[in-house]
């Protein structure tokens, strides 16, 4: 069946579209994947500078993000908590390769996908899981819960859910930085889906001009909901740069050393000159886009595939090959992770609901309640 | 004291808060080499420099971000909008931003920023660039919303603003800029936020405003006196926080109210004040709260039009003359 051309992409996407094309790996399926990853680096962690005690540190952040959140999903389906629950699961090589690349008090902004970001930026499995539960312990006091991780303290600014609406506080940030004379750079990670969103390019524009110590970095994991990348978004991400005449990168976000080495170099060229950087680095979401979602506009062929260059499963083979870690090792940081996850899910069950007089607290509200009836 | 015009009286408030604090900056549209659409930044480019008198794109959403950001971040920004109606382009910025940072992330930051520039109607300048916001943003939590009338309250609460931890707008009028008064010129001199002042005593009837018509409301007050009746004018100078008491002091001396508001009348802050007067002060009212405000339609550019869509001197004397039984 040939598709309708009207209200599909035009232009090469539409071609692609009318004539899909073999994925060229698996089987005969004819499909178009979600993102063409790049090839991973060939540099050995060694080269990039990494030890074993920071690859075996990397691997157990990554497993502890993986099952904080299986965790959290099934606490979720068990009716502990409501509202939105937006998995990073696939996508964990990002946030750990990129703070294990930065500077501790370099500033991170994400959007509303961020407990891996929360996790790797010190808030603990407890203080997570409690703001999963709303509670008063949880790392925002139970007021922002899933979409609004943060610990500020550690520059994680927090997570977001407008979509694109906080680009321009990681501006803000940047600038602050530069004001003020700090060599702090900010991070300003969104989704393939804020791309389309003026709030980028209008922050991007002050950026380039302003020379901001900042990069923009696309999580492009082929999805905005269910509207794949080539279906919201014209040409590729990373030619958004090209307006601006801004430095640029594509980046595989399947390997946690891929994203290191990059994030390294890059973060090292915006403290040299204070030239911010457009980024999309590839990756994949393995769930849905929140609990909700049967899942009809992919292929299970897709997910396979990348299922099969798991992050996780990758940095361990790394481990087991260069002779870091053995299987023995392996499993004892599972069943760490596992004991660490459960130990946080009991606290958050255990842990009060905040007080009804936190309602009116951590904002300006009227002292004297005229407008609370 | 000084006498002061409007523009002059904001830019000695920003000029000495600058020189206070090296974390204030103002930045927005022709702020910097063009001196300001309305010249209130005049020469603070010569005394602070490019860094703190910074000219932006036309990109509202962008900068009005890039402030909450700094300001989250340490910083005391200075947000001009060349008009409000623009701020609207800013609007996820200001209300989903700014107003909510703070709380949904449990306190872990604050938002000291000020939002600033004319509001509401100039003229005839066609219905994009004549709405009055201050009612929409004090609708929203977490926001404070300024709009006084005249240069010393500009002065003292624009200087208020910017110490304030939280996130305000502070509106003005292009039409007010040229506008002359008295200003305290000593530079610890500041005005509450949230307190409304009586600028006329009387005995018979409240008249309550704020903003550029307060202008309108002293001149029909002059009117009344002629036919006898003394009207007490309260400028609430902050629209939120709202001071309900001056209001009703007020109120329970002459029993009876006009709110004159120069905005559209739906869910307005004179529906407000009505509501919290009948809800506080229902036993001291001898009759119904009158508003006057603009009508619920656009704002027109024909000039018979647009005298017909902006409340007069008329109006308010009619509705004072309403509230007090005399035709
Ligand atoms: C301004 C805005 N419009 C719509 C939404 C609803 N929405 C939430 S997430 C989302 C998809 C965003 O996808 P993407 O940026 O790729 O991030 P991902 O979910 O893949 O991490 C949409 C449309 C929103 N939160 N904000
Ligand atoms: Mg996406």
């Amino acid at each position: 069946m040939t598709k309708e051309a009207i209200f599909t992409p035009v232009g090469k996407a539409a071609e692609e579209l009318a004539t899909p094309k073999k994925s060229g790996k698996k089987g005969d399926s004819l499909y178009e994947k979600a993102v063409d990853l790049p090839e991973p680096t060939t540099a050995a962690p060694a080269k990039l500078g990494l030890k074993k005690g920071q690859l075996l540190e990397m691997f157990e952040s990554m497993v502890l993000q993986r099952r904080f959140e299986e965790r959290a999903m099934q606490m979720y389906q068990k009716g502990k908590f409501g509202g939105f629950l937006h998995l990073y699961i696939g996508q964990e090589a990002v946030s750990t390769g990129t703070t294990a690349a930065l500077k501790d008090d370099d500033d991170i902004i994400t959007a509303y996908r961020d407990h891996g970001w929360g996790l790797v930026r010190g808030v603990s499995a407890r203080q997570g899981m409690a703001e999963l539960f709303g509670k008063a312990t949880g790392c925002s006091k139970g007021k922002g819960g899933s979409m609004h991780f943060a610990n500020v303290e550690k520059h994680f600014w927090g997570g977001y859910g407008i979509v694109g609406g906080h680009i321009p506080l990681g501006g803000g940030l940047a600038f602050a930085n530069k004001y003020k004379g700090l060599d702090r750079l900010t991070t300003c990670f969104m989704g393939d889906g804020a791309v389309d969103q003026g709030a980028l390019h209008e922050t991007m524009n002050m950026a380039q001009l302003w020379k901001l110590p900042i990069m923009f970095i696309v999580e492009n994991n082929g999805y905005a909901m269910g509207t794949a990348t080539r279906r919201h978004s014209t040409g590729e991400l990373w030619e958004r740069a090209l307006g601006y005449g801004m430095k640029h990168r594509v980046v595989n976000g399947m390997d946690v050393l891929s994203v290191y080495e990059a994030m390294k170099e890059m973060a090292t060229d915006v403290r040299k000159d204070s030239m911010p950087w457009f980024v999309e680095i590839r990756t994949y979401r393995y769930r849905g886009h929140s609990m909700s979602d049967p899942q009809k506009y992919r292929d299970k062929e897709e997910m396979e595939e990348f299922q099969s260059l798991d992050p996780i499963e990758r940095l361990k083979t790394v481990l087991l090959d260069k002779k870091m870690a053995t299987q023995k090792a392996i499993d004892a940081i599972y069943e760490k992770v596992e004991e660490e996850v459960m130990d946080a899910v009991e606290f958050a069950d255990n842990s009060p609901f905040p007080e009804d007089s936190a309602l009116y607290e951590d904002m300006y509200s009227e002292p004297n309640p005229v407008f609370h009836r | 004291m000084a006498e002061l015009q409007f523009r002059e009286a904001l830019r000695q408030a920003i000029d000495e808060e600058m020189a206070r604090d090296e974390n204030v900056f103002i930045m927005g549209e022709e702020v910097s080499e063009y001196n300001g659409a309305y010249k209130v930044t005049e020469g603070l480019l010569e005394t602070y420099g490019f860094k703190r008198v910074i000219d932006t794109p036309i990109a509202e959403l962008g900068f009005a971000g890039i402030g909450v950001g700094a300001a989250m971040n340490g910083l005391r920004p200075i947000i001009e909008f060349m008009t409000f109606n623009f701020a609207v382009l800013a609007a996820d910025q200001i209300i989903n931003h700014a107003s909510k940072v703070k709380y949904m992330l449990g306190g872990q930051v604050s938002v000291p920023i000020v939002f600033r520039g004319p509001n509401a109607s100039a003229g005839q300048l066609g219905a994009t660039h004549s709405v009055a916001y201050e009612s929409m943003y004090a609708h929203f939590p977490g926001i404070k919303v300024i709009h006084p009338s005249e240069p010393g309250d500009a002065k003292g609460l624009l200087k208020s603003a910017i110490r304030d931890n939280d996130t305000v707008l502070f509106m003005e009028s292009e039409q007010m800029y040229g506008l002359k008064g008295e200003v305290n010129e000593d530079p610890e001199h500041l005005i509450p936020i949230g307190k409304a002042a009586v600028k006329r005593e009387g005995s018979d009837v409240t008249l309550v405003t704020h903003g550029k018509i307060y202008h309108t409301v002293v001149k029909a007050a002059a009117e009344l006196a002629k036919e006898g009746i003394e009207a007490e004018i309260v400028d609430l100078r902050t629209v939120k926080p709202l001071d309900m008491d001056t209001v009703i002091a007020s109120v329970k001396k002459t029993h009876r109210c006009v709110v004159v508001d120069e905005a559209h009348p739906f869910a307005g802050t004179a529906a407000e004040v009505g509501y919290l007067l009948q809800r506080d002060a229902f036993d001291d009212l001898d009759a119904p709260v009158v508003r006057v405000t603009l009508p619920d339609v656009s704002a027109p550019f024909s000039k018979p039009l647009f005298d017909a869509w902006f409340p007069s001197v008329k109006d308010v004397v009619d509705g004072a003359k309403q509230v007090y039984y005399k035709s």
